[in-house]
């Protein structure tokens, strides 16, 4: 599994830093998603997959 | 055919959304309404098609448009005046950035020492008062007010102003003249707020903006005033009803409230939980559709108006399970109590962060707390754009 990001689409609302800060952060300039590991494994699959289901404008998507 | 429902409706139950958006979900989910300006408006009421009109762009939340639909009489601003929460893309997404970066997830982490310590001062203060006490007057509104005073370099000395206002603008039969003398009074405060730090920009959210906005060329301070004005008002009433409902919520399901006094890891959820429960903001979702498009099997065309009901969605069984039962240990997070979309509430997170610290704090600090009336005789806001409490009379 392979998370991608669109930073252009982000509006930064903070949803996937708070499902799973291992995977998760976000810019201190405009707030918009930073992945911190883009293959998760293990338990972080089912956070990721959670991240994408609560990301306000589907800026997160994942390659299965 | 169903009769066509007239918007916006009022609560039967502090509890429950109104009857009729059951109806409205199970029945007709996208649905013609009438509007209080006569006009009609489509409604939108489960919980897929609500993500969906939130997250499209061929929504616009241009509520200067004359075509937008109104649930209370609004008027056009001048177009320096405008703020994020009318934009759309291409020119939404940097105006939200602007201020986004003081927003983040780490930045409110940081002020949890500081929020905490208010929320400390205020419990202490509700406990040397009178018995019954208000919790709204002594908690729920000095809590995000001192917050959000702080951020934005707003004296909290000047509150009663403010709060004054804002609370007119959130009655839907406040009349229209008074409505935007109330706009006017809290804009050319902040305007003038503003004025007097241009010289020496002070290091807090309107100062780093003068700072910034000016870097980039882009600085007026009519428009920095509006979003001053903005995050002022967004900031205080939203948070301040959701912690005296909450409050409620919790007292009136002690065998939740049980759950978080046992064990305060599940504060979090439980906040999540209690948002869903009571979708303040319900019908403020609105949008104007600006190209054909689909939603739920009806087609929508351009020019015609959008109600997005954020609080049919949350109670929709298709998403949630049992939805009109509070249950903290569900841990959905997909409720669309902050909206959806681009304008996702945009101070989500500090909202977060100061109900866990309440609620924490209050049942930790006064474990005998109890409504001081009963549930039918408090003062519900069902007069307002923003469901809440006017008073809420708790003793302990």
């Amino acid at each position: 599994m392979k998370i991608i990001a669109d930073t252009g689409k982000c509006v930064g609302a903070g949803q996937c830093v708070l499902t799973e800060p291992s995977l998760f952060d976000q810019s201190e300039e405009d707030g918009t998603v930073i992945v911190l590991d883009d293959q998760p494994v293990g338990d972080l699959v089912e956070k990721a997959r959670e991240a994408v289901h609560v990301c306000p404008s589907q800026a997160l998507s994942l390659e299965e | 055919m169903t009769a066509v429902h007239e918007f916006p409706m009022t609560r039967t139950c502090p509890f429950a959304p109104p009857p009729a958006y059951t109806e409205i979900r199970e029945e007709d989910p996208v649905t013609r309404v009438g509007l209080p300006d006569g006009r009609k408006a489509w409604v939108v009421s489960r919980h897929e098609d609500v993500r969906t009109v939130l997250n499209d762009r061929r929504f616009s939340a241009d509520r200067q448009h004359p075509d937008f639909p109104q649930l209370v009489p609004g008027f056009r601003r001048p177009d320096d005046e405008r703020t994020m929460i009318t934009m759309d893309a291409p020119e939404h997404g940097p105006a939200r950035k602007a201020v986004l970066g003081e927003f983040t997830v780490r930045r409110m982490e940081a002020l949890r020492p500081r929020i905490q310590e208010i929320v400390d001062e205020r419990i202490d203060a509700l406990m040397a008062g009178p018995k019954p006490g208000d919790l709204v007057e002594a908690l729920s509104l000095p809590v995000p007010s001192l917050v959000i005073c702080e951020m934005l370099g707003v004296p909290y000395a000047d509150h009663d102003f403010f709060q004054t206002h804002t609370a007119k603008l959130i009655k839907r039969d406040t009349p229209p003249q008074e409505r935007r003398a109330a706009v006017e009074a809290v804009r050319e405060y902040m305007s003038d707020l503003i004025a007097g730090r241009e010289d020496n920009p002070p290091d807090d959210l309107l100062g780093r903006q003068i700072v910034k906005l000016r870097e980039e060329g882009t600085y007026r301070r009519a428009s920095l005033a509006a979003t001053g004005f903005l995050l002022l008002v967004a900031g205080h009433e939203t948070t301040a009803n959701m912690i005296s409902l909450g409050t409620v919520g919790l007292l009136e399901n002690p065998d939740q409230l049980a759950l978080i006094t046992g064990d305060p890891g599940k504060t979090l959820d439980a906040v999540e939980e209690l948002l869903r429960y009571f979708t303040i903001v319900d019908a403020a979702t609105a949008r104007l559709c600006v190209e054909d498009v689909e939603v739920g099997g009806q087609l929508i065309r351009a020019g015609e108006g959008v109600l997005a009901l954020g609080y049919a969605a949350n109670r929709d069984a298709a998403a949630f399970e049992n939805p009109d039962e509070l249950d903290i240990e569900r841990g959905a997070r997909h409720h669309v109590a902050f909206g959806f979309g681009p304008h996702q509430c945009l101070g989500q997170n500090l909202a977060r962060m100061e109900l866990q610290i309440v609620f924490d704090t209050l049942f930790r600090r006064i474990p005998g707390l109890k409504l001081a009336a009963p549930v039918d005789d408090l003062p519900f806001k069902d007069d307002a754009n923003i469901y809440g409490l006017y008073r809420l009379p708790v003793t302990w």
